[in-house]
């Protein structure tokens, strides 16, 4: 345990995120045991597990949306009980299923509302607003002045990762960000989001219950069971891997391959 | 006379009472807002309070209103006569849908877009001003608009405190029968509400995000946006109207009350005018009810109103009923001086006993003229007595023992009714007071009490001894009133108004003339 740590703060210069030993419990039950993770910069690393697992507790304990019981958080080798919440907030870029717009704000007002509250000038955030716009595959002349409910969930989903890059942060967390959409549109924006990741250089945390987007996204795996992180592995080891968990959901992948 | 004629004959002082009403509603709710939206808040980000307070609105609304307004009265600062005490209970009332809305409103913000909110980096202050209250506005609104029309109805009950309004009518109109006037007041307390209702249910619909808006439907709410705007500045032009009207008790101006009934306002009104002839300012403070212009008095807020001799000994100086007008008169004037410092005046000339009264026809057919005439008759007779008669110490139990009178039933009915009543023969004999103006025109014979039953209610003038001080104009207008009013003649004057519903002031203005005063 002691050797993990010490590894783990020789390499902090390239690593983002890291957990040390953190718990988080609700007075009645136990979230998260005892959680080791580090995220490295560039990756995207794709916590999957069904509901209930934990997954989204860690994210959340990330942009400390809640804090940890026990152990620390480290953002940028700072812990996140040591960072001003709202500074560290801004610096973390959050796409949550149906993208958590605010139906009271234009499509522009929710992209632009990060750069608002850091309080840049009107016309930067503006021209922002369209240059993501059009990154996320959105027409800015078309879609900047209507509202949210004026858009199709897949619409509403890349704005909310617009919204989410808006002041360039540095990391991405994102909760089963295409849970809700329909499965052809569910795979374009997977395909756009690897490329736009890619190509931004950002890193990430994905959560999600679908083995196949995990394989399709995640640099790196982690299978999450009961507040556990079971194994962290990369694609093709995590296809391999003889862990029963990790095997039932490779099996789901092959039933439905083949019934096609 | 028809309600249109009624309408155009009273418009002026109906616009009056709008206006009030409008202006009661308008700050109380106004009030509220400031005080019960950052309580809303308060509450929605401390759970352990939310119960207690929102159980605490809910018990001051479950209080009957009426009786909001008797425990406010005798408080100091927000208690006492007038609108303010008005203001004090409209507010505990309006509280309640206010700032249950905005816990309801903001807690029911989808928690999805306050994650969001929170996780883009806003402050509490941010999260609140623009996403929380946003999105609660609808809810909100909707709990202002519930809060006001429930004012609007709750007002009409703050005449009974003097505060004015349209209740003015309505108390009016429930007193004397007149249907004109119940109409007029219930009407207009009726399109306030349905047009606060409107007004700001169109504001509403401007803050609501679920439902799609069309661009006809953007128009609506601007529309409705402007129309709330009109509502306010009006709401505000007549505040500034009426906070140019007169206030309370200044140097130099008098202020008169009267009790809640026909003849009081008429006495009220003959000093009123004769101060004013004289130059004196004269601020009215006509119709309260209960015991008001007594408390009002001695806490200084009136100076004057007039009173019985009888009701003072009894109902405030709490001592049992004697027969000796001299010697009760005495005792009134003795103890209001050292208790109260307030004078009491030369009695005016007539007396408002209890009268107790049956059908001329029957009187002349029986050859009835006084009340033991009248005693073998009544196991065969219904009586009909007002709720005041029945209850108090000089009434009916009292008044039955004396004579030893058996009915073969007794209606408890209120006073008014009792004399159409006994004319339509639905009973056989009242107790109405001695000065009404029906009596001579339904044909009603008094029977003399020839027991000496009742204690004598001479009418007077009470005044503040500082009053009299300040105001000589005062001295001079009571004793020039001295002895200057018969039974007889009261009695015309109350059906004047009563009977022919002619215009108090003019009625006063020309017996006034009438009598050289």
């Amino acid at each position: 345990m002691p050797q993990r740590s010490t590894k783990g703060t020789k390499k902090s210069e390239n690593d983002l995120v890291q957990f040390h030993n953190v718990s988080f419990s609700l007075p009645s039950t136990q979230i998260i045991s005892d959680l080791n993770l580090t995220v490295e910069r560039g990756e995207t690393l794709v916590l999957l597990g069904e509901s209930g697992c934990g997954k989204t507790t860690t994210l959340k304990l990330v942009n400390r949306l809640l804090t940890p019981t026990s152990g620390e958080v480290l953002v940028e080798g700072k812990p996140t009980t040591s960072w001003d919440a709202i500074a560290l907030r801004r610096r973390i870029g959050y796409v949550i299923q149906e993208g958590g717009l605010f139906p009271h704000f234009t499509i522009a007002r929710n992209v632009g509302l990060v750069p608002a509250l850091s309080g840049w000038e009107q016309a930067r955030t503006r021209e922002r607003v369209r240059e993501l716009l059009a990154l996320v595959g959105l027409d800015p002349d078309r879609f900047a002045e209507r509202y949210p409910r004026e858009l199709s969930g897949g619409q509403r989903q890349r704005v909310g990762v617009a919204r989410a890059l808006a002041a360039d942060p540095p990391l991405l967390l994102l909760d089963e960000p295409f849970g809700a959409l329909d499965p052809l549109t569910r795979a374009s924006l997977q395909r756009e989001f690897a490329d736009l990741t890619k190509r931004l250089d950002k890193t990430a945390i994905l959560v999600t219950h679908d083995v196949r987007e995990a394989l399709i996204l995640g640099n790196r795996i982690g299978l999450m069971h009961q507040g556990h992180l079971l194994l962290l592995e990369p694609p093709d080891q995590f296809l391999a891997a003889g862990n029963p968990q990790a095997r039932a959901y490779i099996e789901t992948l092959e039933m439905v391959g083949g019934d096609r | 006379m028809s309600f249109w004629h009624f309408l155009q004959l009273n418009w002026s002082e109906l616009l009056l009472l709008v206006r009030q009403h409008i202006v009661l509603v308008f700050i109380a709710i106004l009030i509220a807002v400031i005080i019960g939206v950052p309580t809303g808040i308060a509450l929605t980000r401390h759970r352990a309070l939310r119960g207690p307070v929102l159980g605490l609105a809910n018990v001051m609304q479950t209080i009957p209103s009426l009786a909001l307004f008797g425990f406010l009265i005798p408080l100091p600062f927000i208690g006492g006569i007038g609108s303010r005490t008005a203001l004090v209970a409209l507010v505990l009332y309006s509280l309640l849908p206010i700032i249950r809305n905005t816990v309801t409103g903001i807690l029911g913000v989808e928690p999805s877009v306050r994650e969001a909110a929170v996780a883009m980096g806003m402050t509490d202050g941010q999260v609140l001003r623009q996403v929380e209250l946003p999105l609660a506005m609808g809810v909100i609104v909707t709990g202002i608009r519930v809060a006001t029309v429930i004012a609007v109805g709750v007002t009409t009950i703050a005449a009974a405190v003097g505060a004015g309004g349209l209740g003015v009518y309505i108390f009016r109109g429930l007193r004397q029968y007149d249907n004109n006037l119940l109409l007029a007041g219930a009407l207009s307390a009726a399109l306030l509400a349905l047009a606060a209702d409107f007004f700001l249910g169109l504001v509403e619909r401007r803050f609501s995000f679920e439902a799609k808006r069309s661009s006809t439907a953007r128009k609506v709410a601007s529309v409705a946006g402007v129309a709330g705007v009109l509502l306010l500045i009006l709401g505000g032009f007549a505040f500034w109207r009426s906070g140019a009207g007169p206030s309370p008790s200044e140097q130099g101006r008098v202020s008169i009350g009267s009790k809640d009934f026909t003849e009081s306002a008429l006495l009220a009104e003959i000093v009123a005018q004769m101060l004013e002839a004289r130059g004196v300012s004269v601020e009215r403070r006509f119709e309260l009810g209960g015991n008001l212009p007594h408390e009002a008095m001695v806490s200084g807020t009136l100076d004057l109103y007039p009173e019985y001799t009888g009701t003072s000994f009894t109902a405030i100086l709490h001592h049992a009923p004697i027969s000796d007008p001299r010697a009760v008169y005495q005792q009134v004037n003795q103890e209001y001086a050292d208790k109260f410092k307030v004078d009491v005046s030369q009695p005016l000339g007539f007396e408002n006993t209890f009268a107790i009264l049956v059908r001329g026809e029957e009187a002349r057919r029986l050859n009835l003229k006084t009340i033991s005439d009248a005693a073998p008759h009544t196991p065969r007779w219904r009586a009909g007595f007002g709720q005041d008669f029945m209850s108090r110490a000089d009434g009916y139990p009292g008044f039955s023992k004396a004579y030893g009178l058996k009915f073969a039933e007794v209606r408890e009915m209120d006073l008014s009714l009792t004399y159409i009543a006994l004319s339509s023969r639905q009973v056989d004999l009242i107790a109405g007071n001695s000065t009404e103006g029906r009596i001579e025109t339904l044909d009603l014979v008094q029977l003399v009490d020839d027991r000496h039953y009742f204690p004598p209610y001479e009418a007077v003038y009470l005044v503040r001894q500082d009053s009299l001080a300040r105001v000589p104009a005062l001295r001079e207008v009571l004793s020039k009133l001295a002895n200057g009013i018969s039974t007889e003649e009261m009695r015309r004057l109350n059906y004047e108004i009563d009977g022919n519903k002619r215009d108090p002031k003019a009625v006063v203005k020309e017996w006034l003339g009438s009598k050289g005063l």
